[in-house]
């Protein structure tokens, strides 16, 4: 279980769970930027709460899927009497705000760490991801943590939000854009039509939302105050790497 | 930690300083270049600010993506309209809209009224875009009609206009757009949809059609332009499609 981890975080905690400066903030701004977008993200879908694939769709057309929730559209059907009151408008300024915020603080955290070699050095995969999954699991032996980066399991987590998910919401994301698209027409065309893209950036969102709360929960059995105490002051001991 | 030198917090300073000039300036450069979005105001103006300006940045002339024939929906979908129906609106409707006008003042050395088929003689332009609504449906269909910038042409703006303002006669529904966007080739005063007369549950007898942004700027029933240099004297929340809930002026994403 990932109580185990609570006996086991001394070591590190004393070898000092250290942060950088720009990981840090960069970290903090994400969060910020990250629940903007996501409550814009869980406003708009009560506008029209029904996916498709391909290009184009809409209450004519049937739909992949369809949420069972109220609208805030008298349009569409639900099987609900009443219609929720329209948010769409700030929220939408709300999502873009937080969309160059997020663009801004990405550019600063993606360089940095590519200049710095700290993604070679902390992100590149080391391999063993599923192992570390199962010793988590208890489903085979606990692997040694190493103490002054990440392991394998967190590696791949890292990485895979880093360079796949995030770059992929903005993709997905800029492929509704109408404006977006009379420029990079084939931002929408290469992942099967704007509704396609909606769709994607549909789960995508659920994919970031089921890693923020796996990265809490990690965060809270391994030692909360000294990790917290890390990505805030950068921590108190020691000299190492990031961890 | 590391003290801070003097030098390093002399430099600190410095680049603070330059970046607070940079803000305070940025708006009035923006604003020189005609880039500066008339709704940046408040918490969400930076947003709205950046999101306009690297619009005209990057590929101010670019075209909405157009579709081949084959992309036309079966099934497009007509957005509903709300409200009280005016006397005035209902007896055009009576009449089959077929004395339908379109009066153009404000800041032109022609004011005018055109009749739907004054518009036809002007020019004939077509295409087959996405009509995609800030909600997140959408429909592709072939639009036809007179580029703005042909009737522009007619009335001839005068130097200082940089605003048309357009209004629905079905719920007063006002909105404008720049002078840059209403010169762009796809921007259409609609009056044909997939070869026939543009219906009337999608803006016939005439709607203005700017592809390269969100659906609600695609106001219907146009039946009035002002052209105009400033939004002073006009109905508060003028440029939004909804003021009351604050619906951002530009809307290409």
């Amino acid at each position: 279980m990932l109580w185990r981890m609570l006996g086991r975080s001394d070591e590190r905690v004393v070898a000092g769970p250290r942060h950088g400066a720009v990981v840090r903030v960069t970290h903090w701004l994400t969060l910020v930027a990250f629940v903007a977008l996501a409550i814009r993200g869980v406003e708009i879908v009560f506008s029209h709460p029904r996916f498709y694939l391909g290009e184009t769709g809409n209450v004519n057309m049937k739909p992949l899927f369809t949420l069972p929730v109220a609208s805030s559209r008298d349009t569409v059907p639900t099987a609900y009497r009443y219609v929720l009151p329209d948010q769409n408008g700030w929220s939408r300024a709300l999502h873009f705000e937080a969309a160059w915020l997020l663009l801004f603080v990405g550019v600063v955290y993606v360089a940095s760490g590519l200049w710095s070699g700290r993604f070679r050095r902390e992100l590149r995969p080391s391999g063993g991801a599923w192992d570390v999954l199962r010793g988590y699991l208890r489903l085979g032996p606990m692997r040694e943590e190493p103490v002054r980066s990440y392991n394998a399991l967190q590696r791949a987590a890292y990485a895979a939000v880093v360079f796949v998910a995030f770059p992929l919401m903005i993709w997905t994301g800029l492929a509704m854009s109408p404006a977006f698209t009379a420029v990079f027409p084939w931002a929408p065309l290469i992942v099967g039509g704007r509704q396609t893209a909606r769709t994607l950036h549909f789960f995508l969102t659920w994919g970031l939302v089921l890693f923020v709360v796996v990265h809490v929960v990690m965060v809270s059995t391994s030692g909360f105050v000294a990790r917290m105490r890390g990505m805030i002051t950068g921590g108190a001991h020691g000299d190492g790497g990031a961890a | 930690m590391k003290s801070f030198s003097r030098r390093k917090m002399l430099w600190t300073g410095a680049a603070a300083a330059a970046g607070v000039a940079g803000l305070v300036e940025a708006p009035k450069l923006m604003r020189r270049a005609g880039i500066l979005a008339p709704d940046c105001v408040g918490a969400y103006g930076p947003g709205e600010a950046l999101t306009y300006a690297a619009s005209r940045i990057i590929a101010p002339n670019a075209r909405a993506r157009e579709f081949s024939r084959s992309w036309i929906s079966t099934t497009p979908f007509a957005n509903s309209t709300y409200g009280p129906i005016p006397a005035e609106f209902a007896q055009q409707k009576a009449e089959g809209f077929a004395n339908w006008k379109l009066s153009v003042s404000g800041m032109v050395m022609h004011p005018a009224v055109f009749s739907v088929g004054d518009l036809k003689q002007m020019g004939r332009s077509s295409q087959i875009t996405e009509v995609a609504c800030e909600e997140g449906w959408s429909y592709i269909a072939e639009w036809i009609g007179t580029p703005l910038a042909k009737m522009l042409d007619e009335v001839q703006p005068l130097g200082p206009a940089r605003y048309v303002m357009y209004t629905s006669m079905r719920d007063g529904w006002t909105d404008l757009i720049d002078m840059h966007d209403a010169r762009h080739p796809q921007t259409l005063l609609t009056w044909g949809m997939n070869d026939g007369d543009l219906p009337f549950g999608f803006g016939g007898p005439l709607r203005l059609r700017l592809p390269k942004q969100l659906g609600y700027r695609n106001v219907k029933y146009v039946h009035q332009m002002v052209l105009t240099d400033s939004l002073k004297g006009f109905p508060k929340g003028v440029g939004l499609a909804d003021p009351a809930n604050g619906y951002s002026w530009y809307a290409g994403i």
